[in-house]
């Protein structure tokens, strides 16, 4: 299973692991990472699980959708270029590794 | 329709949209789970899906299960349809997509954010002037007064005539079930109704700076005609009222019927919004939608045929023992999240944040300010061909 690690706010680090075919939120859920909210539990409608994604993971993920990126402009907390929906990142064995980590707040 | 009969489907009698089964829907929506993957349902000739992953599977793939042919029984393909189509709850893409689009630009985050302070004031003071009569309906005075006030305020129609909005849903909801009993009730009548919907979807009808004008204004920029931007409206007129009216209703009746949850959230009104997510899980306000195949697929490892209307029971996935624990229990501690209860998916409900917003507002509202809330008389129920809901609740409250 692919392991997934969450930096937060303050800098500490939680690994998580994976399910096939679960969400990078799903994943966060499961392993009770505070720093998601996902209220609309992966519908692209409520941008609480934002997440920052740098190099040299940014370039592996699949790119946005038209409705990812339109979200991505109304987090709580600022966009960067590595901002991403944690609930539109699958995660499979070629993310085994990802390292995010997580904005201040989401709501 | 393909001769189902040739497909070795579980088969069920049961009449989805039969009164008595609409008034107490979940033995048959668990008999349904057990069945199978895919049920024929034979009264209608149609397939059911009802257990949580696969419901959400199917929504989670428009490309097969197409909503352009009707998400009530009526085929697009083979009947007129009672009204005009939707633009985007009856839409594919892409021109759903355009068209959502639209209103996710006009009810954005920021819009909801904003419209957080006046609704919260209206929540508190009507609370507050019911708890001053202790004993009231829970729908009329408040499950459905809330949202006929701010709703309509905030999409900028004109006070007069906002008692058109319940009987045209009613007319939008039970048109996605058979030509019935309640079918009937809802259009007799109705034509007076539709045609002031019709008439304050249009530009001149709205106010300059509410929602509905900037439909409008949107809808042009992304090139839509009047008359297109007019449906737009109606999308929010139609989806926006009798819903969040049976989830405020159904979250006042378990409150009210469940006593220990009550006291939880009174000692923690934050907890409102959670609250109000498990009555979308629990008692879910649209039960059901219909999608039309376009191919053949499989789901769960079973073959579904193309062509065909496939029934699925959101408020079934809802309460699947295969996804949630202790599915029948209202826990509004639980982690209801990944619900079904605003769809899924492409079509997923584009006013769920503020519905949240209303549910949460009310919810917190009556944590602050009442101590005890119990049934005073029998609930009566609302039948409606895709609605759960009350049409009166008698509930007394002591203030705190
Ligand atoms: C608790 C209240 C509500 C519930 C339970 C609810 C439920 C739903 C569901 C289940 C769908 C999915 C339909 C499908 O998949 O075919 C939906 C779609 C929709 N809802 Fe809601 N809804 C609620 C409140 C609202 C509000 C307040 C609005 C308007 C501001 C609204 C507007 C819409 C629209 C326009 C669609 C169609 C979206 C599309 O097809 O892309 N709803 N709703
Ligand atoms: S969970 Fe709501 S946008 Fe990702």
């Amino acid at each position: 299973m692919p392991r997934v690690s969450f930096i937060d706010a303050d800098g500490s680090e939680t690994t998580a692991t994976a399910a096939s075919g679960q969400s990078l939120m799903e994943a966060a859920i499961a392993n009770g990472i505070d720093g998601i909210v996902a209220e609309c539990g992966g519908n692209m409608m409520c941008a609480t699980c934002h997440v920052y994604v740098d190099e040299p993971w940014a370039d592996r993920l699949p790119p946005r959708s038209p409705v990812e990126d339109e979200m991505l402009g109304e987090t709580v907390c600022p966009r960067r270029a590595g901002s991403r929906l944690s609930c539109q990142i699958r995660v499979d064995e070629d993310l085994d590794g990802l390292v995010v980590e997580l904005p201040e707040a989401q709501v | 329709m393909l001769m189902l009969e040739e497909h070795p489907y579980p088969e069920d009698r049961t009449d989805p949209f039969a009164l008595d089964v609409l008034a107490e829907p979940y033995e048959f929506h668990a008999c349904l789970r057990e069945l199978g993957t895919v049920v024929h349902l034979t009264r209608h000739d149609v397939l059911a899906v009802a257990r949580h992953d696969d419901v959400q599977a199917a929504l989670g793939d428009p490309e097969t299960f197409c909503s352009s042919a009707g998400v009530g029984l009526a085929d697009f393909r083979r009947e007129e349809p009672w009204r005009p189509p939707s633009l985007l709850l009856e839409a594919d893409p892409p021109a759903h997509t355009k068209a959502r689009h639209v209103i996710t630009q006009v009810l954005s985050l920021a819009v909801v954010r904003g419209l957080r302070e006046t609704f919260a004031a209206q929540a508190e003071g009507l609370v507050e002037a019911l708890v001053e009569r202790q004993e009231f309906d829970g729908v009329r005075d408040l499950a459905a007064a809330f949202p006929l006030k701010v709703f309509p305020d905030a999409v900028g129609l004109p006070e007069q005539g906002r008692e058109n909005l319940l009987p045209y849903g009613s007319m939008a909801f039970n048109g996605f079930g058979p030509r019935n009993v309640l079918f009937e009730r809802a259009m007799a009548g109705g034509e007076p109704v539709k045609e002031w919907i019709a008439r304050h979807c249009e530009r001149e009808a709205l106010k300059d700076d509410g929602l509905g004008a900037r439909i409008h204004e949107v809808a042009a920029a992304e090139g839509y005609e009047a008359a297109e931007a007019s449906l737009l409206v109606r999308s929010f007129l139609s989806a926006g009222v009798d819903t969040t009216v049976h989830a405020l209703g159904n979250a006042l009746y378990c409150l009210a019927s469940y006593p220990d949850q009550w006291e939880i959230l009174r000692g923690d009104p934050d907890r409102a919004r959670h609250a109000f997510e498990e009555t979308v899980r629990f008692e879910s306000p649209v039960q059901t939608f219909f999608r039309t195949t376009t191919r053949s697929t499989e789901l769960d490892g079973v073959e579904v045929p193309g062509g065909v209307k496939v029934l699925l029971f959101l408020a079934s996935a809802n309460r699947d023992p295969r996804r949630w624990t202790d599915a029948d229990r209202f826990d509004i501690c639980r982690e209801a999240r990944g619900h079904v209860g605003f769809g899924s998916g492409i079509h997923a409900c584009v006013g769920q944040m503020m519905a949240r917003l209303e549910g949460e507002v009310v919810l917190q509202a009556l944590a602050r300010q009442v101590e005890r809330i119990e049934l005073a008389g029998e609930p009566v129920r609302q039948l409606n061909n895709t609605l759960r809901g009350f049409e009166s609740l008698p509930v007394a409250v002591v203030g705190s």
